[in-house]
């Protein structure tokens, strides 16, 4: 409504993707060029530009955050906080979500071709990291002649690049939420993305990446990876909750290797499920950038010294059964911003969820984001 | 918000801060002190609180309060980084009374301190007469359910002021939600605002 008078922008809108020249330095000293971000936005810019919100998505996360996802076809992945009536409403904001480069879903990965060799880059994509990621995003913004943004926020590894983007960007943010996330990758989260990235190589389709040509990809590896990360993202409680000891479909034990119990079965289907929409390569290039993520090892040790430029206002939120990236890890954070100076708030939630409480039912969540974008405004 | 509406302790305080300066209250609540500062003087407000459905509730109102522990997260706060640092009604709930006061003094320039008074002579009647722990308007709960684990006078604290050599700029007493006189505080006064800075 509000843009009824600008005629129609082919930057703006759903499903749409940009091959932007760059080229764009990465942290590893490669290049990359042509990069190509698939993205959506959602609502309209107003006047001063100055309700632009970037949404920033975890690790197998994509561009439809509220919109239908095109290959499964289920609702966009936090519609329970972006939408008409929710904390982030395109009645009132500039919504952008990208797809992440590295991903799968139309942004420059492994799986696209490499204009060089025009073959498919598989490994000899160049090793990103989560500060490519945002500054692949600034590229876009650049695009989208957005200057600063109102706010930047994201879950898991979304949350490490809302948190990386004011230690980049320190002028082009004005408030930072940072979900279930950390400031670094611990030897425990390293050591598990380890276990499924072997379990993609070990997979005799993987091919040293090269499985493009025959679409015979490593499947079976894949969602064993998949299968692993999903319980770091649960609790204890909430699967004993959900499935406790209980059998699937059968009144005993079959003293075999079937999926006997329901857990089984259900990590099982979140694998299968899994490699329908993901690939492979792109889910060891991501895992990777993970890895290397560290804030303040960028910043000669220093969180505080991170965020010293910034003037971005920050909310942190954790939950209390996340034990990916637990609570110490947001309180630490804090501490930093604290020592900086900066203005800081934090919550611990209350869920029975794990880590991706963040993604699921929390009223609590949805109204500590909207209090902080309101930020005390009327 | 204004000052009305505010527990009588907090409203004196919100009157006595200077406008524009920097506070951090801690053991902030739902931010009501917080967001009256920030209204009513421009206060660059920030807190400390303890109970998650508190600290997101003021977060909702769009105030900067960080969930945490007054015995262990003031640490993390630099020298001198607040004009005041604001203690109110949570002294007695804490481990190390003496030690949360110290560092209010180093984070800020001048500190306020509230508190229930437990030599109030209510209080001092029910345990002379009933032999039991006082429940009182000010102290509803019961010996065993109270989060307050440093019960404290009017003269306590001061003699603690005394022995750690700390300044008192400014002292309040109340009843109910009146002021009441200096004389015998001790006795008479339900509630005690101190206004303190380092020696």
């Amino acid at each position: 409504m509000a843009s009824a008078s600008i005629p129609e922008d082919s930057r703006f809108g759903l499903r749409r993707q940009v091959r932007l020249t760059g080229p764009l330095r990465l942290d590893s000293g490669a290049t990359l060029t042509p990069v190509d971000i698939a993205y959506e936005t959602y609502g309209a810019m107003n006047e001063d530009k100055s309700n632009v919100i970037l949404i920033c998505h975890a690790l197998t996360g994509d561009q439809y955050v509220a919109s239908d996802h095109p290959i499964t076809g289920k609702p966009g992945w936090w519609w329970r906080m972006v939408g008409e009536g929710k904390p982030i409403d395109p009645a009132r904001h500039f919504i952008v979500c990208a797809n992440v480069i590295g991903s799968c879903m139309g942004s420059s990965g492994p799986a696209s071709v490499d204009p060089v060799s025009n073959a498919p880059y598989a490994m000899r994509f160049p090793v990103l990291t989560i500060a490519d990621m945002v500054r692949a995003q600034a590229l876009l913004l650049d695009h989208l002649s957005v200057g600063r943004l109102s706010a930047v926020i994201g879950g898991s590894m979304g949350g490490m690049q809302a948190l990386s983007w004011p230690t980049i960007f320190p002028d082009r943010v004005e408030s930072c939420i940072v979900i279930a996330s950390t400031a670094r990758h611990s030897a425990q989260n390293i050591a598990f993305h380890e276990v499924g990235r072997q379990a993609i190589m070990a997979d005799p389709n993987w091919r040293g990446g090269d499985y493009y040509a025959d679409g015979q990809v490593p499947s079976a590896g894949l969602a064993v990876a998949r299968m692993a990360a999903h319980i770091t993202y649960l609790s204890e409680a909430g699967l004993t909750e959900k499935f406790g000891r209980r059998l699937q479909g059968r009144d005993a034990k079959t003293f075999g290797f079937d999926a006997d119990f329901q857990v089984e079965s259900y990590l099982r289907h979140q694998g299968l499920s899994f490699v329908e929409r993901f690939d492979a390569n792109s889910y060891l290039y991501i895992t990777r950038a993970m890895d290397y993520y560290d804030i303040a090892e960028d910043h000669g040790g220093s969180l505080a010294t991170a965020f010293a430029p910034s003037k971005a206002r920050f909310c942190l939120v954790s939950f209390d059964t996340d034990w990916l990236y637990p609570t110490a890890e947001s309180r630490s954070i804090v501490h930093a911003l604290n020592a900086s100076g900066a203005q800081a708030s934090f919550v611990e939630l209350s869920s029975p969820f794990g880590h991706d409480a963040f993604l699921l039912e929390c009223p609590e969540l949805n109204r500590v984001v909207d209090g902080f974008l309101k930020g005390g405004r009327a | 918000m204004s000052e009305e509406g505010l527990r009588p302790d907090l409203a004196l305080i919100a009157r006595t801060v200077t406008p524009q300066a920097r506070v951090l209250d801690v053991g902030c609540g739902d931010g009501a002190l917080m967001a009256a500062l920030r209204d009513a003087k421009q206060v660059d407000a920030r807190g400390l609180e303890i109970d998650p459905s508190n600290v997101a509730a003021a977060v909702g109102r769009g105030l900067s309060v960080v969930q945490g522990d007054a015995d262990t997260d003031l640490a993390y706060y630099p020298d001198a980084s607040f004009d005041y640092a604001i203690l109110s009604q949570t002294l007695q709930t804490t481990r190390r009374p003496d030690l949360v006061v110290e560092e209010l003094l180093r984070i800020g320039r001048q500190a306020f301190v509230s508190f229930p008074n437990f030599a109030h002579w209510r209080g001092r009647l029910s345990l002379m007469w009933g032999g039991r722990m006082p429940v009182t308007r000010l102290l509803p709960d019961t010996w065993y359910d109270t989060l307050n684990i440093h019960h404290v006078t009017v003269d306590d604290f001061r003699a603690l002021v005394k022995d750690r050599g700390w300044k008192i700029d400014g002292q309040w007493f109340l009843k109910g939600d009146k002021e009441t006189t200096h004389a015998n505080a001790n006795l008479f006064a339900e509630h005690a605002v101190f206004l303190l800075r380092r020696g």
